[in-house]
């Protein structure tokens, strides 16, 4: 069996965990073997089957609502619990904060070899091998795992996800877990509301400081809302509070990797290229001809943010009109 | 208060990347290697702060590596660690690492290992948590803030869409990100000291592979910018839709 985490986030699931069910569900099909989504805590019964038109045959659940606040030491006993007792043959998280906190957790106890970050199926041709990005984008390798027991973590938006058919059979599952092993209290959250979360943006905007400052940032949240992109920005920007930090994308900020990334009064200095260089088509608007991000774009125009901003977010209301 | 702040050595950001024998090594010569940024930035120069204000009582350092590595680990030294463990193997795996460090870290009852929240060269992010799992401790990944008091530590840490402020208990593992500290430079008093302040190389405990690396390639060239008339912005729309299909 092979078990996906799957984060439910007040009790439904988010395309990440759709996007791993699915890559599980065709390394499965190669291999024979089946896909059992893992739920912690409350979740709603239907979002559980619906997880079935993803890949999952089965969903395991812990209905314990001590798993409501996470706690990784908890987390990761009950997963590994779990996988010992149900014989799985590996574990497959999106790379992300939820699955980069347990993922490794579970392979270091299980003695089990990881990628961290795949971004292909795995090959079987010379043993089980995977590729990932290294260098902060600047080169792949292929790494194989010899262990019998693999654990695995999926970038985010690396699939695109389709909806087949089908629901998942809710299977109760029942772990051991001391209080104790929730050793962390959360005290208060912070969630920004409204926006689309930057790491599962399929289109991302981003600014700048050829934008010249905030007030100007209406032009960037205008092209977004017409595009149904989430806004971004480079560090600068960030640094001096002309942006929220958590939209700053960078070496020092989040990695993305959206279909669409437009850059827009960024130079594209190798920090920032390096969170955002795996989207797969890059537009880069700057007024200087000899901006290096240039060099990593599909598409650029020279011309002054202020002018050309208008204008794209003009002519893509056009294309919605009509598309 | 005892922390341990776990050191990588990396290339410099800026670093052309080559590889050799038949694409299977990563070619380090003539590369100028620096301290893997968010080790130094945040976690180290938190770890020294938490010292400075009399909240831990030592900061001790460790890396996993050759003897060439030692340079990063001086420099470590020179910005306030008090003394370093170089732990004598090479290993791609993360695991081997987090097994190695493990292995010295349990038998010295540190109440607070910090790390950084991945290392630039293999983007990996897991020794971390990997450490805690070993050391049967909790675990707070991609933390912007830490605080101590007494037996309890609270930080921020981000999690989807923004972040959570929570408490733990010590002992404790600790990723740290922007946000945690500011860079420092190490000044000259620093340096000199650093030159006889003790670093201790252990032998490994032999901890086996359960991942290696194969092989490496550079991504495909872009084939090259499409410039577009600023004056056409519909040319621009049709073409993300009909040839780059993103919309």
């Amino acid at each position: 069996m092979i078990l996906v985490l799957a984060e439910q986030i007040n009790g439904s699931f988010k395309k990440k965990t759709f996007e791993v069910l699915q890559y599980a569900a065709t390394i499965a099909q190669i291999n024979q073997d089946k896909v059992a989504a893992l739920v912690l805590g409350s979740a709603q019964q239907d979002a559980m089957q619906e997880l079935g038109a993803y890949g999952a045959q089965e969903v395991w659940h812990v209905n314990d609502a001590r798993f409501d606040s996470f706690s990784a030491k908890a987390f990761a006993k009950a997963i590994q619990q779990v996988a010992t007792q149900h014989n799985a043959t590996m574990l497959i998280a999106p790379h992300d904060v939820f699955g980069k906190a347990l993922a490794p957790r579970v392979a270091a106890v299980m003695q089990a070899g990881m990628v961290a970050g795949a971004v292909a199926y795995p090959t079987y041709d010379n043993g089980f091998e995977l590729k990932k990005s290294v260098f902060s984008g600047k080169a792949f390798t292929i790494i194989a795992i010899t262990s019998s027991f693999k654990v695995i973590t999926l970038v985010p938006n690396t699939f695109s996800v389709v909806k087949g058919e089908g629901q998942a059979a809710i299977q109760a599952m029942q772990v051991a877990i001391q209080d104790a092993d929730f050793a962390t209290k959360v005290n208060t959250v912070e969630k920004v509301t409204g926006a689309i979360p930057l790491g599962e943006a399929e289109l991302v905007v981003s600014g700048g400081r050829g934008m010249k400052g905030p007030e100007n940032w209406h032009l960037i949240e205008d092209l977004a809302k017409v595009m149904g992109a989430a806004t971004a920005c480079s560090r600068p920007v960030a640094d001096s509070h002309w942006r929220p930090h958590h939209e700053h994308v960078g070496q020092t900020g989040g990695t993305i990797r959206p279909n669409l990334y437009i850059a827009i009064g960024i130079s594209g200095a190798i920090q920032h290229l390096a969170g955002v260089n795996s989207s797969k088509t890059i537009v880069v608007i700057n007024k200087d001809p000899e901006a290096p991000f240039f060099k990593a774009a599909d598409y650029g125009i020279v011309g002054d943010a202020l002018e050309v901003l208008p204008k794209l977010t003009a002519a893509m209301q056009k294309f919605k009109a009509t598309n | 208060m005892k922390i341990l702040v776990c050191i990588a050595q990396v290339p410099d950001t800026t670093s052309k990347i080559a590889f050799t024998n038949n694409d299977t090594q990563f070619a380090s010569d003539g590369l100028t290697m620096i301290i893997n940024p968010y080790d130094e930035w945040y976690a180290l120069v938190r770890a020294l702060e938490l010292k400075e204000t009399g909240k831990a009582s030592a900061v001790h350092l460790i890396t996993v590596g050759k003897a060439d590595v030692e340079p990063v680990i001086r420099k470590a030294l020179a910005l306030g660690g008090d003394e370093a463990i170089r732990i004598d193997v090479d290993s791609n795996d993360p695991l081997v690492i987090a097994q190695e460090i493990a292995a010295y870290a349990s038998a010295q009852s540190f109440d607070l290992v910090l790390c950084g929240k991945e290392s630039i060269d293999y983007n990996n992010g897991v020794v971390g948590a990997m450490l805690a799992a070993l050391l049967d401790t909790e675990y707070i990944g991609f933390a912007k803030k830490l605080d101590i008091d007494g037996a309890t530590a609270s930080l921020v840490r981000e999690i989807e869409g923004g972040e959570e402020h929570v408490v733990s208990n010590l002992p404790l593992v600790v990723s740290c990100q922007k946000g945690m500290a500011e860079q420092r430079i190490p000044n000259m008093r620093g340096i000199m000291a650093a030159r006889t302040k003790p670093l201790t190389v252990l032998a490994g405990i032999g901890a086996q592979a359960q991942s290696n690396i194969v092989s490496y390639a550079m991504p495909a060239a872009k084939t090259g910018v499409k410039m577009i008339d600023p004056e056409n912005m519909d040319q621009l729309v049709q073409l993300l839709h009909s040839e780059a299909k993103v919309i």
